[in-house]
């Protein structure tokens, strides 16, 4: 197996006496489509978390690349290639599509911190801009506001100004999640078209994405793994039927 | 493509508007030989509307609350001040001196005002700025104390033009100060650095996701806003020769803050059009009750939140939007 | 030495009566009220005004001093205050600036700006010996009776049933209503009670801190020190606070006079350097 592009090791969060995250260790392969799976409170969004670097680690360790950056803030490890999407929209209510994107856009070439020049004046930020832009779909809204946006648009921006950072891996988490079903279909082929090079960490209740999508899978359960492997491999698991799936009686 | 859309669509506005700019400011100089008699509250206006300005900037574009922001002007004052009486009169060193003086004490606060919530930084700026005045207040050996720092004298401004009684050198010394660093605050919101900012006012979070160095930049703005906030203060040392310990009060900062409310907070012009408007409702006021003048702005503070102010802006900036378009129109017209 | 600190303690629990209010305000609606020192006030002008023109006499002008300003506080917030929960701070505090800003000049205008004393019973003052220390027996009367509601407060926020909803509120406003707990009625109750605690302690305090129609505006960064310090989530923490707040502040301004305020200022700053989140502020 080639090395991985992320790992954790033992990864562990504890919030008083509290478990959140037991334990966890965990390897995505350079273009892996992995998804990370588990019921409510299975210490998913805590996961999530630990590895973006929001909530400091309690013990264990996190490397991107081969390089450690357990202790890294969120921003460091964006700029090493660790991008993520929210749950819920967490975008700029009041900034257009244009701006949204090119502020990733300058942040990843590391033009965020210039004073003196425009802000899309740059020729190569401006193409990258409108070939993000074109490969969500979102070139007629250029120069929409966010807050205008509808819902499903408001999704395609997220997971565009994640990919604007130019990410190694890219978390994902619940991208589907609140969408109606008329713009879903739209969302879900722009995902399955994302690009092999960058490895994705899908995080997801939705069974129907998640075997559409995933090649590997990892079952969370009370913040520890219960198992991890091929997707056909975890369809079949009695475990994980028991623990889960027998939720989702469709599956 | 899309940019060649856009630009298309907006250009009218953009030329009503650049008319309307220019038309503004040529009116600020012509004030010198309009309203001979009003350039010392003109050079008041031209002041507060800097200092509102430099909050405009924390505030309005990275969204830090402060109730503190008279700390700056203060310090900016006083350095002003004293650098006259003690080293040396001429005007542009002795800006420079509080322009660096006040930058390194933004810098250095800017660590503990930008940590935790609004209610702390609210409590720190307010702190961080009673601190001062009480020093200050102490200090009566230097500062003067509760008299106010006294016999500041100002050599001419570029060795060639006086402060005179009626105003006119302070005033245009003060303008032109606005003006360049009006002009600059423009370069800085239109950068990357200032789309940064809004996206931080926006969503920290967020922000902090698409790698943006939070706590980097607000250190940077906080910085920048410290030193035009210590440029005014050092404008008004310099202009009237007198600092008072009322420059660091929590009036100011409270005065500052409805200045920018009402004006608008999020663009440059906001600071100006509300220093304006505060200045000529104060001498109204003020000539008719001058000793309740707080209770009306207390007044004013209230209504203008109960009503909204988003409200407010919404309003005045459609009346200018439809009066730079009524001038693009007409200027087209054959 | 010992003076001092009782002094200090007096004039802890003093701050301790007039803040409680705004801490729990702010803990449950997050609502930076920063009046709050204008209901204190009307409660010191309130004793001043029924003691020296009324002949009503001290100990009855306090409980009129609580009543006056918690019916004004009920008012406000059912007129003012409710439409602005839920917009940004900046809007709360400019609003709450104004309101300031108005009572001061308004006092001003009604009672002259000159400090204001109210008339206390024979028997509250002068010193008493306690093992051989003078004691100003004002003094140990604030102790005792603020002591004494610091303690009811804390048992009606423990063992009450509206004690219990006021805690779920604070803890998770979406979830106390879920569970059907009237989020608002807890909110103004707690908000009328706050206001009418502040002008009880405005009473009390007249004779120790001052009263002068600035009195909001000086005392507006102490209320803010001791909820940032002591936290939001609980009685015990303002309290502390507000005990560490009296008797640094005493000791600062005996000891080294000439520094004033300052030492104040700079320890709170120091502190929040420290513990960004507060002294006694439960890590969430």
């Amino acid at each position: 197996m080639t090395s991985p592009v992320l790992e954790t090791r033992g990864l562990t969060k504890r919030f008083g006496g509290l478990t959140a995250t037991r334990d966890v260790s965990l390897q995505l392969a350079p273009g892996a489509r992995h998804a990370l799976i588990g019921p409510n409170g299975a210490g998913k969004t805590t996961f999530v978390n630990l590895l973006t670097g929001i909530f400091p680690a309690s013990s264990g360790t996190t490397s991107l690349d081969g390089r450690d950056i357990t202790r890294l803030k969120p921003e460091a490890r964006v700029r090493r290639g660790l991008a993520r999407t929210f749950q819920i929209n967490q975008l700029f209510a009041n900034l257009t599509v244009f701006e949204t994107l090119g502020l990733a856009v300058n942040e990843q070439r590391g033009h965020g911190g210039r004073l003196w020049t425009s802000f899309a004046g740059n020729r190569e930020t401006q193409s990258r801009i409108e070939a993000l832009a074109g490969d969500f779909g979102l070139t007629d809204l250029l120069g929409t506001r966010t807050v205008e946006l509808a819902y499903g648009r408001q999704r395609l921006l997220e997971i565009a100004t994640a990919f604007a950072c130019r990410p190694r891996v890219l978390l994902l988490d619940e991208p589907a999640a609140g969408v109606p079903e008329a713009e879903r279909h739209d969302l879900l082929a722009t995902i399955a078209r994302l690009p092999r090079e960058v490895a994705i960490l899908l995080i997801e209740h939705d069974m129907d994405l998640v075997f559409s999508f995933a090649e590997t899978i990892t079952v969370l359960v009370e913040g520890a793994v219960l198992t991890s492997g091929p997707a056909a491999q975890i369809a079949e698991d009695r475990q994980v039927k028991a623990a889960y799936l027998g939720e989702d009686a469709h599956v | 493509m899309h940019s060649a859309q856009d630009s298309t669509a907006i250009r009218p506005v953009m030329r009503g508007r650049t008319a309307l700019e220019l038309a503004f400011w040529l009116l600020a100089f012509a004030a010198i030989l309009l309203f001979p008699r009003k350039l010392i509250i003109l050079n008041e206006i031209a002041i507060l509307a800097l200092f509102a300005l430099s909050l405009d900037l924390i505030l309005g574009y990275a969204g830090v609350l402060s109730l503190g922001h008279a700390a700056f002007l203060g310090l900016g004052a006083y350095t002003a001040g004293l650098f006259a009486k003690h080293m040396n009169g001429d005007p542009l060193t002795g800006l420079a001196v509080s322009a660096a003086v006040t930058g390194l004490a933004g810098f250095l606060s800017s660590f503990l005002v930008l940590r935790g919530t609004d209610l702390t930084r609210l409590m720190v700026t307010l702190g961080l700025a009673l601190l001062l005045g009480e020093a200050a207040n102490k200090a009566s050996w230097l500062t003067g104390g509760a008299d106010g720092l006294q016999g500041i004298t100002m050599q001419p401004l570029l060795g060639q033009f006086a402060f005179d009684l009626a105003g006119r050198t302070a005033y245009l010394y003060s303008l032109v100060t606005l003006l360049i660093l009006f002009l600059i605050a423009r370069v800085i919101v239109a950068s990357p650095f200032g789309m940064a900012l809004r996206a931080i006012r926006d969503n920290p979070l967020r922000a902090r996701a698409i790698g943006v160095p939070v706590s980097h930049r607000l250190v940077t703005v906080y910085t920048i806003a410290a030193v035009y906030a210590g440029i005014a203060g050092a404008l008004l040392a310099q202009t009237t020769q007198f600092v008072s310990l009322d420059v660091l009060e929590l009036h100011r900062s409270a005065d500052v803050l409805l200045v920018l409310v009402i004006g608008g907070t999020g663009y440059l012009y906001g600071g100006i059009i509300g220093a304006l408007a505060f200045k000529l409702l104060q001498d109204a006021i003020a000539s008719a009750t001058p000793q309740y003048w707080q209770f009306w702005i207390g007044l004013l503070l209230v209504i203008l939140v109960l009503t909204g102010r988003e409200r407010i802006r919404a309003a005045l900036t459609g009346i200018s939007r439809r009066l730079a378009f009524g001038r693009a129109t007409a200027g087209s017209a054959p | 030495m010992l003076t001092i600190i009782i002094d200090g303690i007096a004039y802890g629990m003093v701050l301790f009566i007039l803040a409680v209010g705004l801490s729990v305000t702010l803990g449950l609606m997050n609502f930076v009220n920063l009046a709050h020192g204008a209901f204190a006030m009307a409660g010191g002008y309130c004793a001043v005004v029924a003691t020296t023109r009324a002949g009503i006499p001290f100990l009855l002008a306090l409980p009129l001093a609580f009543l006056v300003t918690a019916i004004a506080g009920a008012l406000l917030e059912r007129l003012l205050y409710r439409p602005l929960y839920n917009r940004p701070h900046l809007d709360q505090v400019l609003f709450s600036i104004g309101m300031v800003f108005m009572a001061v000049a308004s006092i001003d205008w009604l009672m002259g700006s000159q400090q204001q004393f109210v008339t206390l019973p024979e028997a509250l003052k002068g010193r008493t010996e306690i093992f051989g220390i003078p004691v100003g027996r004002y003094r140990l009367f604030i102790i005792v009776l603020c002591g004494l509601l610091a303690a009811g407060l804390q048992l009606i926020l423990s063992a009450t049933r509206f004690g219990s909803q006021l805690r779920a509120a604070v803890d998770d406003a979406r979830v106390a209503r879920g569970l059907g707990i009237s989020v608002n009625r807890v909110f103004a109750l707690t908000f009328a009670a706050g206001s009418g605690l502040a002008g009880l302690g405005g009473a009390l305090g007249a004779e120790i801190l001052g009263l002068d129609p600035t009195f909001p505006l000086k005392f507006m960064i102490y209320f803010l020190i001791v909820v940032s310090v002591g936290g939001t989530s609980s009685i015990s923490g303002p309290f502390l606070a507000a005990l560490l707040l009296g008797i640094a502040d005493v000791a600062g301004k005996y000891y080294i006079p000439q520094a004033g305020s300052f030492i104040i200022y700079a320890l709170m700053i120091l502190l929040l350097l420290v513990r960004p989140q507060g002294l006694f502020a439960r890590a969430r």
